[in-house]
């Protein structure tokens, strides 16, 4: 295993890209698709609201995109600190 | 060719494929059993991690709930889908470098604790039992249907066969049986809706035509159907009407409730890599998604077409007649469904005609007087039947009928089998190797892992027959005891070092009791019915429903954990060194047993 002041670095840089991708998370879901939703009431999308879209189909597109993202982003700090599989 | 007939031949040609598969890959040894090794690709590991997942409750219930309330049930679709995320950001690729085969025994070791590793499989058998009883559900409409006859005896039978089905093999039998599973269930959900689509919308793919025009009105989709179940007196569909506090909250209480039971994490232990447990979420949830992104348009397609059956004049025009129900071939499946008992009809006022309208709302209350309507003469219609019954409703080829049987009893059976296999393992290799008995021989721990399945589905099938909800409510209890118990231990167990044996205990333990409480308080002790001091229509505390309660269970557990564990004890070196490893995806080896 690597040092520990390295492993440090990296840890508090997955959990920095973590926060970042629950926030959103939250936000599509929770925010678009139930808080904000009166706020977005104006943006018609198919015979309804754009809120009524994220909560039925657009947060599932945004949580696929989320997952992706950071399957993608960990592996490669994974390298760049050193820590990945042999 | 009857369509029984046909219904029989789709559910028994695809059952010969499973049980064939489970034979040709037959559990050998206990750790085959569990984990089917390790050789399982990202994208096979996904596909069969979404047919564990999607269940009597994705399947056959979702779309019923949410045809019947719209919008306000939109938080099916985004509590089942949102854990996903949850689960690959925070859990996955720790427990899989963990390397053991449970999600017990993480807790078990990370907090240092052989009471912590029981409590954590007694919250796993409630959570996973608690599921099995909506399966249960949902296995009951499926064979009731399709053997056409009453919803008890179709559990009755349905119980038999996923016994039998569950004991034949262990993970990896399931494993590859399940991937065969995921293709009949997909094609079973996604070709009706295709069909339904293309009649109503002219789109070939469901997700866009909910959100196109309606061919008949020229009207977008939505605002038509808005509008006809408002002339009915029900809600605007795309309405929000629910408590916005309880949509929330159940939101919440589904999605950490997802990356909280076992039979979903344990997928996760069986990918080669770290990195691959990463990917694997995201596949599955793609698998997930096609399902889902269709699910709310066969919900609104569903509730157009019924609408439009019972009122085939508009909504102004004459109800359709009980000559119209009892003679003509596009009204057959009422009678169908009436032989399960799960759909009803009755014409009160003696006028020949079924008047299908909301009798709760004061206007049609006034326009019912007018007319000499004496209430809602669709006296019942089942939530859970709505997506089996569909392809029937719209009139499709008895082809697509006989494989969205056959996608119905995959959908049920996938699940309770792996979840049957979750409690069995947590009975056998946890309790009874782990705590009760180390010395026990690989062979009695197989039997006793097949005695705790039996134990299991009959308690289901019992509390199956009276069940607290629709199927895919009862699931939701289920989401939320997993959310209240599991969850929390595992999040904290990972991104906390200050978390001890004594705090991961309390918290869990918190947990679990107050949410179950919250639950057997609304739906009856032990969900017997009539127990039950509250109701989910006014309770207990202000608008908080109990399958919306789990969020407020692991709050609990979060808050009980810190508390008791800043007063106790500190962790040890050597359990915080743990956890440092646990982080870093560097040295992950292949599962241990143990």
């Amino acid at each position: 295993m690597s040092d520990n002041s390295s492993n440090t670095a990296y840890w508090s840089a997955n959990v920095r890209i973590i926060l970042i991708s629950l926030v959103i998370w939250a936000v599509v879901s929770f925010g678009f698709g139930i808080l904000l939703r009166p706020m977005l009431s104006g943006i018609a999308v198919g015979g309804t609201d754009l809120g009524f879209w994220f909560a039925q189909q657009g947060s599932i597109i945004v949580f696929l995109a989320l997952i992706f993202f950071y399957a993608w982003r960990m592996n490669k700090l994974d390298a760049e600190h050193g820590v990945e599989e042999e | 060719m009857s369509q029984f007939a046909i219904n029989l031949t789709f559910v028994l040609a695809s059952f010969a494929i499973y049980i064939g598969i489970a034979i040709w890959a037959r559990a050998g040894s206990t750790s085959e059993f569990y984990a089917a090794g390790r050789g399982v690709h990202p994208v096979t590991n996904g596909m069969a991690t979404a047919a564990d997942w999607m269940s009597a409750a994705s399947f056959i219930s979702m779309a019923g709930l949410i045809a019947f309330t719209g919008y306000d049930n939109s938080s099916f679709l985004m509590g089942w889908t949102g854990g996903y995320v949850l689960l690959a950001l925070l859990l996955a690729p720790y427990l899989r470098k963990f390397g053991k085969f449970t999600v017990s025994e993480f807790i078990g070791d990370r907090f240092y604790s052989q009471t912590a590793r029981i409590v954590a499989v007694i919250c796993l058998i409630v959570a996973s039992t608690t599921y099995v009883i909506g399966q249960m559900t949902g296995v009951g409409v499926a064979f009731g249907r399709f053997l056409e006859v009453s919803n008890t005896a179709g559990l009755l039978i349905g119980a038999c066969v996923v016994f039998a089905y569950a004991v034949f093999g262990g993970m990896k039998g399931v494993t590859y049986t399940q991937v065969a599973q995921y293709v009949v269930l997909i094609m079973a959900y996604t070709i009706p809706a295709i069909f339904i689509s293309l009649q109503l919308t002219g789109n070939p793919i469901p997700a866009l035509g909910l959100f196109g025009d309606h061919v008949a009105s020229g009207e977008p989709l939505l605002q038509k159907l808005d509008a006809i179940v408002a002339e009915l007196g029900f809600n605007e569909y795309t309405a929000h009407h629910a408590d916005t506090l309880n949509m929330v909250l159940f939101t919440l209480s589904l999605m950490i409730g997802t990356a909280g039971l076992p039979h979903v994490i344990m997928r996760f232990f069986t990918v080669p890599k770290v990195s691959d447990a990463r990917w694997s979420a995201g596949w599955a949830l793609v698998f997930i998604a096609l399902l889902y992104l269709t699910a709310p348009a066969v919900g609104a397609m569903a509730r157009l077409n019924i609408t439009d059956m019972m009122w085939p004049n508009g909504t102004n025009g004459e109800a359709v007649s009980v000559e119209q129900i009892e003679n003509e071939a596009r009204y057959d499946w009422m009678a169908t469904w009436q032989k399960t008992g799960l759909l009803d009809w009755e014409d009160k006022n003696g006028d020949g005609k079924i008047q299908y309208y909301n009798d709760k709302n004061a206007d049609m209350q006034a326009k019912a007087a007018e007319n000499g309507w004496e209430g809602n003469e669709l006296t019942k219609f089942n939530r859970d039947i709505l997506v089996l019954a569909n392809p029937e409703i719209a009139n499709l080829p008895s082809w697509v009928i006989g494989l969205v049987a056959a996608g119905g009893l995959a959908a049920a059976l996938s699940t309770a089998a792996g979840l049957l296999l979750a409690i069995s393992s947590a009975v056998s290799h946890d309790l009874i190797k782990g705590a009760i008995n180390p010395q026990i021989s690989e062979k009695n721990e197989l039997l006793s892992a097949r005695i705790a399945m039996g134990v299991a589905i009959a308690v289901a099938t019992y509390l199956g027959l009276n069940p607290p909800g629709f199927a895919a409510q009862t699931v939701a209890l289920a989401f939320g005891l997993a959310a209240a118990s599991i969850f929390p231990a595992l999040m904290m167990g990972i991104f906390s070092t200050k978390i001890n044996n004594v705090g991961a205990v309390a918290g869990m333990l918190a947990g679990l009791t107050v949410t179950l409480v919250y639950i057997f308080l609304h739906k009856g002790w032990l969900f017997i019915p009539g127990t039950n001091s509250f109701t989910d229509a006014d309770p207990l505390l202000g608008t908080v429903k109990s399958t919306s309660f789990g969020a407020i269970g692991a709050a609990v557990n979060f808050t009980v954990a810190y508390v008791v564990a800043g007063m106790t004890k500190e962790t040890p070196q050597e359990i915080k060194d743990l956890v440092e490893s646990v982080r870093v995806p560097r040295g992950a080896g292949a599962a241990q047993d143990h």
